[in-house]
C-alpha cells in the first residue's frame, strides 16, 4: 500500500479529479495549504508595511492506494496538474503500513478501496 | 423658489444612491473567485473617487450643460455657473448643485456595473483608463441625449424615468462587447468558478435593494405623489422579480436558490427603473414577474450557447432586465400615474413603443461601437489583460499586493 500526497496548483484541482476517476481512483482527501516552491511568492504590503511571508495558496491531496494502483495514480496527477511551467507542483509517494475501515475494521488493502 | 422637503429628499436619495456602488462592490465581490474580491472592491471604489472627481470637473457639463449635438460641451466645467439656485429646466425646486451631486452617483455606479464582465483578468491600470474614457466618451453623451437640455432622444419623446437606458442598457452592452473582446478567463470550462462568498452576494444585494429607492423614487427630484409611486412600484416589481426568479429555479433544477433570488430582485429593479415614474403597480407586478423570465434564458440558455465570458452576468441582467424595462414604459405608460409623461401602447398610443424601441437601439449601437474603440485604444497603449500566470494566481496578488483572507492566522 502507497500514501501519495501531491501538492498542486488551485485552479487544477477539477482536472486532477476528473484524471483520478478515469484510472478508478474516487477516494481523495483534499486540502487547501499555503506553499512555495522555487518562485518564492508574492511580496504583500499592508500600508506600506511590506510582508514578506509570500506564501501561496496550494491544493494538498492525499490517497491511500494498494501498490498496482500506485503508479496509475502518479500518472492521473501529472496529466491533470502538468503546465510545464514552474509551480506545477510535486508529489510525494510513502509506503504505508497499515490503514483501517472504521466502520467494519476491516484491514490492509480489502479497506482501502 | 428652493422646497426644503424636495432637498431634503434628493440629498438623502444622491446618499442612497451612493451606497449603491459599494452595495455592488459586495454583490459583485462574493461572486469571484476567493483570490480576486479585493480586486473587484478596489475597482468600485477607485470609480467613487476617480469619477467623482471627474463629474465636478467636466463630466456633469458635458452631460447636461444646454447644448444642441453630441454633448453638452465644457460650458459648466469646474462646475462654474451651478450654484445654489435652482436650474427650472432639469428642477425646480432644488439647488443646482443638489441635482448636479444626485446625477453624480448615476455616473460613478454606471461604469461599476461594467465590471461584472471583465471580472478576475483585466489589468488595474487599463480598468482606469478605460473607465475614464468610457464615462468621457460614452455616458456623457448618452446621459445628454437622454436627459440633458438639447439632447435628440429627450425630444422625440423618449421616456427612461431613473435610468433603464442611460443606465442600465448602457453599462449591459458595453459589457457584452468587453466580454468578447477580452475573451473567456483561462482554463474556464475544466474549472467553473464558484461565488466564494454568497452571503456578501445576499448583503449586496440588500443594500442594492435600499439603495434603489434613492435610485428611482428620488428620481421625482421632489417629496411628492410622483415619489411615492415609483417607491411603491419599485419594491413591488423587485420583489416580484425575486420570487419569479426562485420560482423558475424550483420548476426548472428542483430547488430554489438565495443566488436566484437575488439575481432576480436586482434584475426586478433594473427593469422598473425607467419604468417607476410611468407606470402603475399592477404593471409593476407583471414587469417584475416577466423580467426573470428574460434574464434567466439569457444567462441560462443565451449565455452558454453563444460562449462569451460575461463572468458576473452585467449583460445578462442589466442589459436584458433594461431593456425589458425601456420597452415596458412604451407598453404600460399611463398619463394618470404621470400628466407629464405620456400613454403607452396597452392604453391607446403605439407611437410611444416605437419611441422606446429607438432609443435602446441608438443607445445599444452607439455604445457597443463606442465601446469596442476605446477598448482597442487602452489595449494598444497599455495592454487591457493580465498575464496568464497572475491572472492564475489571482488579480489581488498581482495587481494590489494583498489579499482578502489568511489561511495562517
Amino acid at each position: 500500500m502507497k500514501l501519495i500526497i501531491a501538492i498542486i496548483q488551485p485552479d487544477k484541482l477539477e482536472e486532477v479529479k476528473e484524471e483520478l476517476y478515469k484510472v478508478q481512483v474516487n477516494l481523495i482527501t483534499v486540502s487547501e495549504v499555503l506553499g512555495h516552491g522555487r518562485q518564492m511568492g508574492v511580496t504583500e504590503i499592508y500600508r506600506g508595511a511590506k510582508e514578506s511571508g509570500n506564501l501561496l495558496r496550494k491544493i494538498r491531496l492525499e490517497i491511500a492506494v494498494n501498490d498496482n494502483f500506485a503508479e496509475p495514480t502518479i500518472k492521473a496527477i501529472v496529466n491533470g496538474a502538468k503546465t510545464q511551467e514552474t509551480g506545477d507542483g510535486k508529489i510525494f509517494v510513502l509506503d504505508l503500513k497499515e490503514c483501517v475501515r472504521i466502520r467494519t475494521e476491516e484491514r490492509g488493502s480489502v479497506a482501502i478501496g | 423658489m428652493i422646497n426644503s422637503g424636495d432637498t431634503a429628499w434628493v440629498l438623502m436619495s444622491a446618499a442612497l444612491v451612493l451606497l449603491m456602488t459599494p452595495a455592488l462592490a459586495f454583490f459583485y465581490g462574493g461572486m469571484v473567485r476567493r483570490k480576486n474580491v479585493l480586486s473587484v472592491l478596489m475597482q468600485c471604489f477607485i470609480v467613487m473617487c476617480v469619477l467623482s472627481l471627474h463629474w465636478v470637473l467636466i463630466g456633469y457639463s458635458l452631460s447636461f450643460a444646454p447644448a444642441k449635438g453630441f454633448w453638452g460641451g465644457f460650458a459648466w466645467a469646474g462646475l462654474r455657473g451651478v450654484g445654489l439656485e435652482p436650474y427650472a429646466d432639469y428642477a425646480g425646486t432644488i439647488p443646482h448643485q443638489a441635482f448636479m451631486i444626485y446625477q453624480c452617483m448615476f455616473a460613478i455606479i454606471t461604469p461599476a456595473l461594467i465590471i461584472g464582465a471583465f471580472a478576475e483578468r483585466m489589468k488595474f491600470s487599463a480598468f482606469l483608463v478605460f473607465t475614464l474614457l468610457w464615462a468621457t466618451f460614452v455616458y456623457a453623451p448618452l446621459c445628454h441625449w437622454v436627459w440633458g437640455v438639447g439632447g435628440f432622444l429627450r425630444n422625440l419623446g423618449a421616456l427612461d424615468f431613473a435610468g433603464g437606458t442611460v443606465v442600465h442598457i448602457n453599462a449591459g452592452i458595453a459589457a457584452l462587447v468587453t466580454a468578447i473582446v477580452l475573451g473567456k478567463r483561462t482554463n474556464l470550462e475544466k474549472n467553473i468558478p464558484t461565488p466564494h462568498n454568497m452571503p456578501f452576494v445576499v448583503l449586496g444585494t440588500g443594500l442594492l435593494w435600499f439603495g434603489w429607492f434613492g435610485f428611482n423614487a428620488g428620481s421625482a427630484l421632489a417629496a411628492n405623489g410622483l415619489a411615492v409611486n415609483a417607491f411603491v412600484v419599485t419594491n413591488t416589481a423587485a420583489a416580484s422579480a425575486g420570487l419569479s426568479w426562485a420560482l423558475i429555479e424550483w420548476l426548472h433544477n428542483g430547488k430554489p436558490t438565495i443566488f436566484g433570488l437575488c439575481s432576480g430582485a436586482v434584475a426586478g429593479l433594473v427593469a422598473i427603473t425607467p419604468a417607476a415614474g410611468f407606470v402603475s403597480v399592477i404593471p409593476a407586478i407583471i414587469i417584475g414577474l416577466l423580467v426573470s423570465v428574460f434574464c434567466f434564458i439569457a444567462v441560462t440558455v443565451i449565455k452558454p450557447k453563444f460562449g462569451y465570458d460575461d463572468s458576473l452576468d452585467a449583460f445578462g441582467v442589466h442589459c436584458v432586465g433594461g431593456i425589458w424595462g425601456a420597452l415596458a414604459v412604451g407598453l404600460f405608460a399611463s398619463k394618470a400615474v404621470n400628466a407629464a409623461g405620456t400613454n403607452g401602447l396597452f392604453f391607446g398610443n403605439p407611437r410611444q413603443f416605437l419611441v422606446q424601441l429607438i432609443a435602446v437601439g441608438v443607445t445599444i449601437i452607439f455604445t457597443g461601437v463606442l465601446t469596442v474603440v476605446i477598448y482597442k485604444v487602452v489595449d494598444l497603449f497599455i495592454g487591457v489583460r493580465v498575464d496568464k500566470k497572475s491572472e492564475l494566481m489571482g488579480l489581488d496578488l498581482t495587481q494590489h499586493r494583498e489579499r482578502a483572507y489568511t489561511v495562517l492566522e
